[in-house]
C-alpha cells in the first residue's frame, strides 16, 4: 500500500489514482457505469418499443414543452463542465475553488431537480398524464424518473463529499471520492442527453 | 513506504458470531457463501424431490396445482439464483485472490455486502412459502401470467423484490472480481498465465456485469405494473407481454453461461491437476471462453422459437445458437487430450470432472437439437426442455461445482473429505442424475408438457416418470452422503498439507491450508502458467518471493454491510405490502403510508452515509507476528 502523502508531506499530482484504493475505486466505477449504461440501455429499449402506446392519453407530442426541458439539459450540461473545473481545482491541489465547484454543481443538479418536479407535477395534476395512464406514460415515468432519481442521488452525494472535503481536506482518501463522483455525474448527463434527443425531441417530431 | 499512522489505530477484533457477521475476509466470505448456498440448494432439491414424487404415478394428488406450480418456479428460482450462484462464489471467494497471488480482493468490505444482499434476498423470496404463497407463475415469470390478473397472492412480488435485492449482490460480486482479477496479480502474472477458473471467473464476471442490469430492470417494470398499477405488460393498456420475455431473456441466457464458466475453469484446474499434466491447449480454453461469452448475449430469443419473431428473426438465431457448439466442442475435446496419455488419479474429484465431460456433451447436444427452429417448434414446453436444461445445469455445472469442492476442500478447511464416501456421492448422484433425465428426454418426445401437474395414465408416460423419479432419490441420497462427508471431516483435525493432492500446479496449494488471513506472507513471483508447478520442477519447495518480508495491511471488519442488507430487506417487505389491504389499522399505517419502506431505504443509506464518513484506517499485522505464525 503506498501511501504516498506521507513521503514528503505532499499530494501526488494525480491523488485519486495514489494508492491502489483509490485506482480500484476508479477502475471499480467505470466498472459499475458499464452495468449502469445497460440499466438504462433496456429502460430506453423498453420506452422505445412502448413510447406509441398512448392509450388515449395523451401523446408525446401534445405532453411535452421543449423550452423547460431544453432549459433542464442547459443547467445539466453546464453542471458537467462545473464539476470538470472542480477535477481541474483536485488537481492543482487547489481544495477551496474545489469546493466552490462542487457547490455550483449541487446548486445546478438542485436546479434540474426542481424543473422536472415541476414537470411531473404539472404533468400529473393538469394533463392527467400519471403512471397509471398508458403504457407509455409507465415508460416515461420509469425511464425520465430513474435519471431523476440518480440526479437526486447524485446531488446528496456530492453534498456530503463537499462536507467530508470541508472536515478533512484534499487527501488521498477523498480524492478518489471525488473523482469517481464526477464520472458519475458526467455519467448521468450524458443518459440526459440520450432522454432529450430520444424522448422529447422525437416525441415532439412524431 | 511510511504506514505508522495507521499500525496505531486500534481496529477492533470480534470473535464468535460477530466475527462471521462483520468479516470482510474472502475466505470467510466464501464460507459464508458456501454455507448458505448449501441451505438454499437444500431447500431447492427437497422442492425437486416433492415435484418427483408428485409425478411418480398418473393422476397422483399428493400437493395440489397450485402448491405445485409454487414448487416448481420456487425449485427454479432457488436452484439457479441461491443455490449454484452463491456455491460458485464461494469458490471464487476461496480460490481466485490465491490464485492470482493476492492478499484479498480489490474491495473486501463490498464482496461482505455483496454476500449479505444475497443472503436476504435469498431469506425474502422464501418467506413467501409462509407468508401467504410462494410464486407461482414459473422461474421465467412470463406475463400476463405473473401479472395481478392471474397472480393474485404476493407470491410474484416476493420474486421480483426478493430476487432484485439478491441480483444486487450478485453484480456487486461481478464487479468485485472483475476489478481484483484486473489490478491485484501478483508480479508475472500476465493475463494469459493466469489459471482457467480465473479466466473463467473474470469472463463470468463481466457477464454479470452487463446481463444482470437487464433483469434489474425488468424485475423494476413487474413490480411497477403489479404494485404501482403501470402498464408495461397490460395488453389492454398498450403494454406488451413479449417485451418481457425480451428482457429476462436478455438476462437469462447470458445467464446460463455466467453458470456453466465457471464449472468449466473448475474442469480445467481438476483434470490437469489429477492427470498430471498441463491443461492442453490453453490458450485455446481463453480464447473458447471469451468466445462463449459473446455469442452468449447474441442467442438470447432462442427461447421465443414459437413466440412468432418470423423466420428471419429465428434461422439468425438458430445459426448464432448452434456456432456456440464451435468453441464448447473445443474446450470438450481440450480435456480429452488433457487426460490423454496422463497419470490418471481417480479421486472423486476426478470422478465429477471426467463424469461431466460426456454428460455435458449429451446436454449439448440437444441443445445443438433445441436450436433448430423447426424441431423446437415440436420440442418447446415438453419435457425434452427440462431433460436439456438439467444435463447442462445438473450434469454441467453441479458436477462441476462437486468436482471444486472436493478439490478445494482441503485448502477452504484444512481437512481432506473421505475419498471413499466421496466417491460413494459420485457413483449415486451420477447414476441417479442420468436416472432422473435420460428419460425425460423421450417423455418430451412422447409429448409430456413441462410444468404439468399430473397426467393420465396409459400414453407410455407412467414408467418412465416412475423411473425418474428413483433417480431422483438416488441423487437426494447422493447428497445426503455429501453431507455426512462433511459431518465426518469436520470432527477430524485441521492440519492437512499445502498440497493435499501433491501435484498442485497453482498458487493456491503453495500457502498452507487453510491459508492464514493474510494468504501470502510475501506476494510470489510468477515466472509461467502453472506457477508453482513451474517452481516444483525447478527443485523449489515455494515459490520465489517478490518482495521482502513487510507489515502486511489489513481492512477492518465492519457490520455496515449487514445493516445495508438488512435495510432493503425491511423496505422490500415495505414496497411488497404497500398495496396490501390490512384489517389491523397500526398495519395499514405503516405498510400503506410507506412507513416501512422509507424506514428501511433510512437505514440503508444511513449505513452508507458512516461508510462514507468514517475512513477506514484499517490495521497492520506487523513482521513479528509474521515470523511468529510462521514457525509455528
Amino acid at each position: 500500500m503506498s501511501h504516498a502523502e506521507h513521503v514528503n508531506g505532499e499530494l501526488p499530482h494525480e491523488p485519486e489514482k495514489a494508492t491502489l484504493e483509490g485506482r480500484n475505486k476508479v477502475l471499480g466505477f467505470w466498472l459499475f457505469l458499464g452495468g449502469e449504461a445497460v440499466l438504462f440501455g433496456t429502460l430506453f429499449a423498453t420506452f422505445l418499443a412502448l413510447r406509441g402506446q398512448n392509450n388515449e392519453g395523451p401523446t408525446a407530442a401534445e405532453l411535452f414543452s421543449l423550452p423547460i426541458t431544453a432549459a433542464a439539459t442547459l443547467i445539466l450540461l453546464v453542471s458537467s463542465l462545473t464539476s470538470v473545473f472542480a477535477i481541474q481545482a483536485l488537481h492543482r491541489h487547489n481544495i477551496e475553488k474545489l469546493k466552490l465547484w462542487l457547490i455550483v454543481t449541487v446548486v445546478l443538479g438542485l436546479g434540474f431537480l426542481g424543473l422536472e418536479i415541476y414537470e411531473f407535477y404539472e404533468y400529473v395534476v393538469h394533463e392527467s398524464f400519471n403512471m397509471k395512464t398508458s403504457a407509455f406514460s409507465s415508460a416515461f415515468y420509469t425511464l425520465v424518473g430513474f435519471h431523476g432519481a440518480h440526479v437526486a442521488f447524485g446531488v446528496v452525494w456530492i453534498s456530503l463529499l463537499i462536507a467530508q472535503l470541508y472536515r478533512k481536506g484534499l487527501t488521498v482518501v477523498t480524492a478518489p471520492k471525488v473523482y469517481v463522483s464526477a464520472m458519475y455525474w458526467h455519467f448521468i448527463d450524458v443518459v440526459w442527453v440520450f432522454i432529450f434527443s430520444v424522448v422529447y425531441l422525437l416525441g415532439k417530431v412524431g | 513506504m511510511a504506514h505508522a499512522h495507521a499500525s496505531s489505530h486500534s481496529v477492533k477484533r470480534y470473535t464468535g458470531i460477530m466475527d462471521w457477521l462483520t468479516t470482510v475476509d474472502h475466505k470467510k466470505i466464501g464460507i459464508l457463501y458456501l454455507i448458505a448456498g448449501g441451505f438454499f440448494f437444500g431447500i431447492g432439491g427437497i422442492e425437486a424431490i416433492l415435484i418427483r414424487l408428485q409425478l411418480i404415478k398418473p393422476m397422483n394428488d399428493l400437493v395440489s396445482a397450485q402448491v405445485f406450480n409454487e414448487l416448481i418456479t420456487m425449485h427454479g428460482t432457488t436452484m439457479i439464483f441461491l443455490g449454484v450462484m452463491p456455491v460458485i462464489f464461494a469458490l471464487m471467494n476461496a480460490v481466485i485472490p490465491l490464485q492470482i497471488g493476492a492478499r484479498d480482493v480489490a474491495f473486501p468490505f463490498l464482496n461482505s455486502l455483496g454476500f449479505w444482499t444475497f443472503l436476504f434476498g435469498g431469506l425474502l423470496l422464501n418467506l413467501s412459502w409462509i407468508m401467504g404463497g410462494a410464486p407461482d407463475a414459473g422461474w421465467t415469470s412470463y406475463t400476463p401470467l405473473s401479472t395481478n390478473d392471474y397472480s393474485s397472492t404476493h407470491g410474484v412480488d416476493f420474486y421480483t423484490i426478493g430476487l432484485q435485492i439478491a441480483g444486487l449482490g450478485t453484480l456487486i460480486g461481478g464487479i468485485n472480481f472483475l476489478a481484483t482479477i484486473i489490478t491485484m496479480r501478483a508480479p508475472g502474472m500476465s493475463f494469459m498465465r493466469m489459471p482457467m477458473f480465473t479466466w473463467t471467473a473474470f469472463i463470468t464476471s463481466a457477464m454479470i456485469l452487463f446481463a444482470f442490469p437487464a433483469i434489474t430492470v425488468g424485475l423494476v417494470l413487474l413490480s411497477f405494473d403489479r404494485l404501482l398499477g403501470a402498464n408495461f405488460f397490460d395488453v389492454a393498456a398498450g403494454g406488451s407481454p413479449v417485451l418481457w420475455q425480451h428482457i429476462f431473456w436478455i438476462f437469462g441466457h447470458p445467464e446460463v453461461y455466467i453458470l456453466i464458466l465457471p464449472a468449466f475453469g473448475i474442469i480445467s484446474e481438476v483434470i490437469p491437476t489429477f492427470s498430471r499434466k498441463r491443461l492442453f491447449g490453453y490458450s485455446s480454453m481463453v480464447f473458447a471462453t471469451i468466445l462463449i461469452a459473446f455469442l452468449g448475449f447474441m442467442v438470447w430469443a432462442h427461447h421465443m422459437f414459437t413466440t412468432g419473431l418470423g423466420p428471419v428473426a429465428n434461422a439468425l438465431f438458430s445459426i448464432a445458437t448452434m456456432l456456440i457448439a464451435v468453441p464448447t466442442g473445443i474446450k470438450i475435446f481440450n480435456w480429452l487430450f488433457t487426460m490423454w496419455g496422463g497419470q490418471i488419479r481417480f479421486t472423486s474429484a476426478n470422478l465429477f470432472a471426467i463424469g461431466f465431460v460426456p454428460t455435458f456433451v449429451m446436454g449439448g447436444v440437444t441443445g445443438v437439437m433445441l436450436a433448430s427452429a423447426p424441431a423446437d417448434f415440436q420440442f418447446h414446453d415438453t419435457y425434452f426442455v427440462v431433460a436439456h436444461f438439467h444435463y447442462v445445469i445438473v450434469g454441467g455445472l453441479v458436477f462441476g461445482l462437486f468436482a471444486g469442492l472436493h478439490y478445494w476442500w482441503p485448502k477452504m478447511f484444512g481437512r481432506m473429505l473421505n475419498e471413499t464416501l466421496g466417491k460413494w456421492t459420485f457413483w449415486l448422484f451420477a447414476i441417479g442424475f442420468h436416472m432422473t433425465f435420460f428419460v425425460q428426454h423421450f417423455l418430451g418426445l412422447l409429448g409430456m408438457q413441462r410444468r404439468i401437474v399430473s397426467y393420465l395414465p396409459n400414453q407410455n408416460f407412467d414408467e418412465l416418470n416412475f423411473i425418474s423419479t428413483i433417480g431422483a432419490i438416488l441423487m437426494g441420497i447422493g447428497v445426503l452422503l455429501f453431507l455426512a462427508n462433511i459431518v465426518v471431516t469436520t470432527r477430524k483435525p485441521v492440519g492437512v498439507a499445502a498440497d493435499p493432492w501433491e501435484d498442485g500446479r497453482t498458487l493456491e496449494w503453495s500457502i498452507p491450508s487453510p491459508p492464514p488471513e493474510y494468504n501470502f506472507k510475501q506476494i510470489p513471483l510468477v515466472r509461467g502458467i502453472d506457477a508453482f508447478w513451474k517452481e516444483k520442477m525447478a527443485g523449489n519447495k515455494e515459490m520465489t518471493p517478490s518482495e521482502p518480508v513487510g507489515p502486511i495491511h489489513m481492512p477492518s471488519p465492519s457490520i455496515l454491510p449487514f445493516v445495508m442488507s438488512l435495510g432493503l430487506f425491511i423496505a422490500g417487505l415495505g414496497f411488497m405490502f404497500s398495496t396490501e389491504d390490512f384489517s389491523n389499522s397500526f398495519m395499514s399505517l405503516i405498510f400503506n403510508k410507506y412507513i416501512v419502506l422509507i424506514v428501511g431505504l433510512l437505514i440503508t443509506f444511513a449505513a452508507m452515509i458512516a461508510r462514507s464518513l468514517y475512513d477506514d484506517h484499517g490495521y497492520h499485522i506487523e513482521v513479528e507476528e509474521l515470523e511468529g505464525e510462521g514457525k509455528a
